[in-house]
């Protein structure tokens, strides 16, 4: 069992799904609420991991974080470290990765709270920040919990575009998958089963967890 | 001294269209009143800040909240309204007590359970303080909007069909409660509807509002009594809109020629001999002639015909009476009324028209489109009971 290995997943899910937060909320919202012409691209564009094989994300993410690009640079210009093959670099990538899984429940949970229900809350004098946390937010609740303990599910076992953009770096970028994948190449079945049950079962109780709170807290709002 | 009230003036072309302008007095509870898609919802939201509309003015309390020339537009929440949405947009995660708190935002912190409690006792809803939308009735939901409507102690109180998601026997009880509430309401009230009745009940004055175009305002006798044109009458409901001229004014009466007969009506000398007009017989001035003895008034207007349409609607029985001209006259009598006078399909019967009930409009464009469209078409929404008249 390669405990730094699911250390690092862990903390690349809990960056990722902390880092996507505010930023899918915001987007979700955005999305419900608003009709513009090009949505339809937007909603399609962010939804493009879902079916992109995720080397190719990955490739890309390579080649526009790298040294030689303006993003890479100014920020190895900032932090003095490059973007591409570390932990940082994980944490982007698997930002863009998980931006379906972020902004989809989410955006489906914003659309369900009813226009009158907003609507109500500016005339009963609340701010926009007060409106949002004190109905919007209580209401879409469900939506925001399911996307966030997804996006973390779905970081744990993400093996691709990590392996893309972090390589396999011990304590820095080798995650579990990529740990696993690793112990099969060494014929070492044993390890790997092992990691591969700790991933089975955190995914499961994942899944779990999302379809019962979301039925309980539906429920509740009902 | 009288707060200032509402001023509404909305112009705009899309999307939706909208000529309107109405005015409402502190404590006046005025009904807007028109079919589906009428625009009675978006004045409404243009009132509280949630429609932008593309030219228009909005004056409540001495405030200005709107005024697109100067480009002033006050957000939704600075604006000190009070709305009970059609389906009462609860807050369904919060408690009843919670929901009015909610409104309470201006109030210190501490104050606000109590003044909660007090606006949910208001509106008869003690005891029901911790339970949720969910676990109310519909007229409790409906209280509890409009206590949640009251908390902010508004400038303008709107209601948005506030009785068309409950049960007739609520509806009856919350039309007294609001009916008694309106008493202590110091601002102005607008409350729209598609229910006549409902807007005759409640409301002090009426706004008649077709395609976005506020037609008529006045108070609800008035307005079926003297309709402006033929299109408010048939939005109010008056089925019986026909074509005349002007033959003489004489006597305290005008004499109007109709189908090739000489009618009197009350003297409405504002039109000139000889001119084209359009007249209404609200059903309530037309008398059923006894078929055993004379009947009162029947000297005044006599019209026979022929009962082309005889349908019984519980107590009342619908009527529709075909003159020699082809036109028909509809009204309504007492079921009982109906059997003894033995009216079917195909009976001959006289009514007369009571010339004090015959109000001449001045024909426009605009009726002369809305009479080759189907005319009962956009009277098809109207809800009102047949009047006693015999």
């Amino acid at each position: 069992m390669d405990w730094p290995a699911l250390a690092l997943s862990l903390k690349l899910s809990a960056w990722t799904a902390g880092l996507l937060l505010p930023l899918a909320i915001v987007a979700a919202r955005w999305l419900a609420w608003s009709q513009f012409r090009g949505k339809s691209w937007v909603e399609g564009a962010l939804a493009l991991p879902l079916v992109l094989p995720p080397t190719v994300l990955g490739y890309y993410l390579l080649v526009a974080l790298g040294a030689g690009t303006a993003i890479g640079q100014a920020y190895q210009m900032v932090i003095g470290r490059p973007l591409v093959f570390t932990f940082e670099g994980l944490v982007l990538a698997s930002i863009v990765f998980n931006l379906p899984f972020a902004i989809q429940p989410m955006q489906r949970a914003f659309e369900s709270i009813p226009r009158d229900v907003r609507d109500a809350a500016a005339c009963c004098g609340m701010t926009r920040w007060q409106a949002f946390v004190r109905v919007e937010l209580p209401l879409a609740w469900p939506g925001v919990l399911s996307a966030m303990v997804l996006t973390f599910a779905h970081t744990l076992g993400e093996f691709g575009v990590v392996l893309m953009v972090g390589g396999n770096i011990p304590g820095e970028t080798k995650t579990i998958s990529i740990a696993i994948y690793d112990r099969v190449q060494a014929f070492d079945l044993s390890a790997a089963g092992t990691m591969s049950a700790v991933l089975l079962v955190l995914a499961l109780g994942a899944m779990i967890f999302v379809y019962s709170t979301s039925s309980r807290l539906a429920r509740q709002h009902d | 001294m009288t707060e200032p009230g509402l001023t509404l003036t909305v112009r705009q072309r899309a999307p939706i269209s909208m000529n309107a302008e109405l005015s409402c007095a502190s404590g006046e509870v005025l009904a807007l009143v028109g079919p589906s898609g009428s625009g009675k919802t978006s004045l409404l939201r243009v009132i509280a800040g949630l429609l932008r509309p593309a030219e228009g003015a909005v004056a409540c309390g001495g405030e200005t909240w709107l005024d697109t020339a100067r480009g002033l537009n006050l957000p939704a929440r600075s604006r000190s309204t009070g709305f009970v949405f059609q389906n009462y947009a609860l807050f369904p995660h919060m408690t009843a007590r919670q929901n009015v708190m909610a409104a309470l935002g201006e109030s210190a912190p501490e104050k606000r359970p109590r003044r909660a409690d007090e606006l949910l006792e208001k509106v008869h809803l003690r005891g029901l303080e911790a339970r949720r939308p969910a676990e109310l009735s519909g007229g409790q939901q409906q209280r509890v909007a409009l206590a949640r409507a009251l908390a902010r102690n508004p400038k303008v109180l709107l209601l948005d069909e506030p009785f068309s998601a409950v049960d007739r026997a609520t509806r009856e009880r919350l039309y007294y409660e609001l009916a008694e509430l309106r008493r202590e309401l110091r601002m102005p009230v607008l409350l729209v509807t598609h229910d006549l009745d409902e807007a005759s009940m409640l409301a002090d004055r009426m706004c008649i509002l077709h395609r976005g175009v506020t037609l008529q305002a006045a108070a609800p006798y008035e307005l079926r009594a003297r309709p402006k044109n033929a299109e408010v009458a048939r939005l109010v409901g008056l089925h019986n809109v026909y074509r005349g001229t002007v033959l003489e004014h004489r006597g305290g009466q005008t004499l109007l020629e109709w189908e090739g007969g000489v009618l009197e009506a009350r003297l409405q000398n504002a039109f000139a001999v000889g001119s084209k007009v359009e007249w209404v017989v609200p059903p309530a001035h037309i008398v059923l002639h006894r078929r055993d003895r004379p009947s009162r008034g029947e000297h005044e207007n006599p019209v026979s015909g022929v009962i082309s349409d005889c349908v019984l609607l519980g107590e009342n029985t619908s009527l529709r009476l075909r003159v020699a001209s082809g036109a028909e006259i509809q009204f309504s009598v007492p079921t009982h009324v109906a059997q003894r006078n033995r009216i079917s399909r195909g009976e001959p019967v006289t009514v007369s028209l009571l010339a004090e009930g015959i109000h001449l409009m001045t024909r426009t464009d605009a009726d002369e489109r809305g009479l080759k469209e189907n005319p009962i078409s956009t009277v098809a929404y109207l809800k009102r009971s047949p009047s006693d008249n015999v």
